[in-house]
């Protein structure tokens, strides 16, 4: 079920400002790979060219070795999941309707796909399904995104920050909640992530962006053995110093 | 909105169209006033005349002013009302004869007469008999403390007065500004005032000067003195019966109107005009009365209006509500028409323009600033702008109201599908959806709220724009305002002006309750 997702030799810019520069990246099919770097690192775009919400001035983007052009933007959406930061649940819809949108909007609607999601993240069907996502909490309600990206039962699912809002508690509760989601499913994964940890915790693959350019990627303990240039060498050394911080306090 | 509301409101618009058409179609002459009471009731003998000699008529009383009803009758819009020789001459042909000739009636007459022909083969019948002129008329105290008698006199104390004139004599050239040029008349201060009030104006001392007509019967009625034109610059006023070019070719039209002229003198035309404009009395049965006297009435004939009590012994109000009723009822019933039809054709399209142009952002602000720019035209311009385009009745009154609803639908729109969740959207497209979806399950239901308010706020514009709709003959609650204004009958402009009101507020109760019910689900649960 899962697919492997190419970027080769990606650029693109929005009017002047380069956005990607020759970027290459790849997620073997049930793979999940972090896109760890700063704000204007270029790490959202290159996860939106993905499902094409941003279509590259150069370079191709392919899902198992097709050329994601080839498709039909919703029809292509609709096979890869979508979690953003904010959510994005729709307001005047209940948690089960928002659950059900992708599933809606391919004229296949299935009860029982929604509560089996909603049950997968963690809810509780016959609660929280009535519910508006006002009456949520934070954690709550990415849940519910994420239930939202897994209903259709997508290929791979696409992850923008999902968890960045969340506080540190929830956060490693949904965290715990998308790693068994990823076990039981074996999805494929991209994950765009400003912190390192959660790029260690949930990634197999690392990507580290900055200026619309890789600096390095691999895993987490070839990062950490040889950083590639000075920029990795500093945000690991970041990333350690807070942990150290913690343990000697 | 649901589709299936809007389909009622498109129907009911085609329906009502189809009606008035219809109506235009079969009776054959449409007879026309201005909106005072002297043309109220020249127009309602004009209508029995054509009525006792088996003619249809449809009555179309009260037109804003002369430019709105002789721009109704050059086009066929409507076939006859009773205008002046002086106003043709000078507010419609914008023209004067030289020396003597200017103040010689049948020269005007002549003169006016071939030219209208020429112009827009239009036809004056031969004068009703009597002159009807400006009487520019002062408090009797005031005439006597600053020894006024002439218009040379009173432009002499003019800076220390206040004038009160009504909007046409302000505006028009043998009006103010002749008055100006001639006489050098520079009043304090000029307080535009409607035609029916001067008179209590000046009796109450908040005006020092008015511009009355020497038929007025109201002017009779007070202590007031009339000044005279010295310099003899009002020219002869004489009343005639206006002819639309369609009218003029129908014989059997013009031999029923023609027996009135040279019968009516300024004295029994002063009478008539109390009776009305003082006594109150129907003008139709003052129009009756004044033809039986000329034995000029026919066998056959309705009076036209369905209701209406003679001046003594009036009843209460609630009796003559209740007298009234059914025109009460059928004027409302065609106010909420034109209100609905207008408002359902704004939706029909301001709504797709609002989600139009907030895809074409640079074009938006653009558009909202044309529709707005509508919305400064006084509704009674607009009105009038409608005359040459569509005529006279509901279409053209519909169109104004429909162009007036635009902007706050449009803006709602606009402001409302903008402002919607821009998380939600975006999680929408990036998770499948089509534009269409997108529109109908996420963008359209998040700014009903504020599209609603567009409604409301449309809807309540047009309940009271449309009561001016009367001024071109579309009918409504308008109809007795005007009128009533016009006779100084504040129980006739009440049973246009209650029912508006109440309108209004149930109008906006209405769809307050409709917006609780299209309103997002989130906002609904309490």
């Amino acid at each position: 079920m899962s697919v492997a997702l190419t970027a080769s030799r990606v650029s693109h810019s929005f009017g002047a400002a380069r956005a990607l520069d020759d970027v290459s990246v790849n997620v073997t099919a049930g793979g999940a790979v972090a896109l760890v770097g700063e704000s204007g690192s270029g790490k959202t775009t290159l996860l939106r060219c993905f499902n094409r919400m941003v279509e590259p001035h150069k370079g191709e983007i392919l899902m198992d070795g097709s050329n994601v052009l080839e498709q039909e933007p919703s029809a292509l959406r609709r096979r890869l999941g979508y979690v953003q930061q904010q959510g994005g649940l729709l307001p005047h819809w209940t948690v089960s309707q928002n659950v059900g949108l992708v599933l809606r909007a391919m004229d296949r609607a299935d009860s029982r796909a929604v509560d089996d999601a909603i049950a997968l993240v963690g809810l509780d069907p016959r609660v929280h399904g009535p519910r508006f996502p006002r009456e949520l909490s934070g954690g709550q309600r990415q849940r519910v995104a994420l239930a939202r990206a897994l209903a259709a039962g997508p290929q791979a699912i696409l992850l923008d920050e999902p968890f960045g809002a969340l506080d540190a508690i929830t956060r490693g509760e949904v965290q715990s909640a998308f790693q068994r989601v990823h076990r039981e499913l074996g999805l494929t994964i991209l994950l765009v992530t400003h912190d390192l940890a959660e790029a260690a915790r949930l990634a197999t693959r690392i990507v580290v962006m900055r200026a619309g350019r890789v600096e390095q990627q691999g895993s987490m303990a070839e990062l950490r053995d040889s950083p590639a240039t000075d920029y990795v060498r500093a945000l690991l050394a970041s990333a350690t110093a807070q942990f150290e911080a913690l343990q000697t306090a | 909105m649901s589709p299936r509301v809007i389909l009622l409101l498109f129907f009911a618009a085609g329906t009502a169209t189809a009606q008035t058409r219809g109506a235009t179609a079969r009776a054959n002459v449409v007879v026309a006033s201005k909106p005072f009471g002297e043309s109220y009731l020249l127009a309602e003998m004009f209508a029995q005349m054509l009525e006792a000699r088996g003619i249809t008529v449809t009555r179309r009383p009260g037109l804003g002013a002369t430019e709105v009803a002789f721009g109704a009758l050059r086009t066929n819009a409507i076939d006859v009302y009773p205008e002046y020789t002086g106003t043709g001459l000078i507010a419609i042909l914008h023209d004067t004869l030289p020396g003597p000739a200017a103040k010689d009636a049948r020269a005007v007459y002549s003169y006016v007469s071939r030219r209208f022909a020429e112009l827009y083969g239009v036809r004056w019948l031969p004068p009703l008999g009597f002159e009807n002129t400006y009487a520019i008329a002062v408090r009797r105290e005031t005439a006597t403390s600053l020894r006024l008698t002439t218009l040379s006199d009173l432009a002499r104390e003019s800076p220390a007065l206040t004038a009160g004139f009504t909007a046409d004599f302000i505006g028009r050239p043998d009006g103010l500004a002749g008055l100006e040029r001639e006489y050098g008349l520079r009043p304090r201060a000029v307080r535009p005032l409607a035609p029916a009030l001067k008179y209590q104006a000046l009796a109450a001392r908040a005006v020092d000067v008015i511009d009355g007509y020497s038929t007025d019967g109201l002017l009779a009625r007070h202590d007031f003195v009339t000044l005279v034109d010295d310099k003899r610059f009002f020219p002869p006023y004489q009343a005639a019966a206006l002819v639309s070019p369609r009218l003029a070719r129908r014989p059997d039209a013009i031999a029923a109107l023609i027996p009135l002229s040279g019968r009516l003198d300024e004295t029994m035309m002063r009478e008539l005009n109390r009776r009305v404009e003082v006594d109150h009395e129907d003008v139709a049965v003052v129009a009756r009365s004044a033809l039986d006297q000329l034995g000029l009435s026919g066998s056959e004939g309705q009076t036209g209006r369905a209701a209406g009590a003679p001046g003594r012994g009036r009843p209460g109000f609630l009796e003559y509500l209740a007298s009234r009723r059914a025109v009460i009822l059928a004027q409302t019933l065609r106010h909420i028409l034109l209100v609905a039809a207008a408002l359902g054709a704004a939706m029909l399209v301001a709504i797709p323009l609002g989600l139009l142009i907030e895809r074409a952002r640079p074009a938006a602000e653009g558009t909202l600033g044309a529709l707005g720019v509508i919305q400064t035209i006084p509704s009674i311009a607009l009105l009038a702008f409608m005359i040459p385009i569509f005529g006279i009745g509901f279409v053209p009154a519909l169109v104004a109201l429909w162009l007036y609803a635009l902007y706050p639908i449009a803006r709602g729109t606009y402001t409302g599908v903008r402002g919607a969740d821009h998380d939600a959207v975006e999680a929408a497209e990036a998770l499948g959806t089509t534009p269409i979806q997108r529109l109908l399950w996420v963008r359209l239901p998040l700014a009903t709220p504020v599209i609603m308010a567009g409604v409301r706020t449309a809807a309540v514009i047009t309940v009271g724009a449309a009561t001016l709709a009367a001024f071109i003959g579309a009918g409504g609650l308008g109809e007795p305002i005007v009128e009533g204004l016009a006779l100084a009958d504040t129980r006739l402009v009440l049973t246009g002006a209650i029912p508006a009101a109440l309108l209004a507020v149930l109008v906006d109760a209405v769809l307050g309750v409709v917006e609780r019910l299209v309103r997002p689900a989130h906002l609904r649960r309490r």
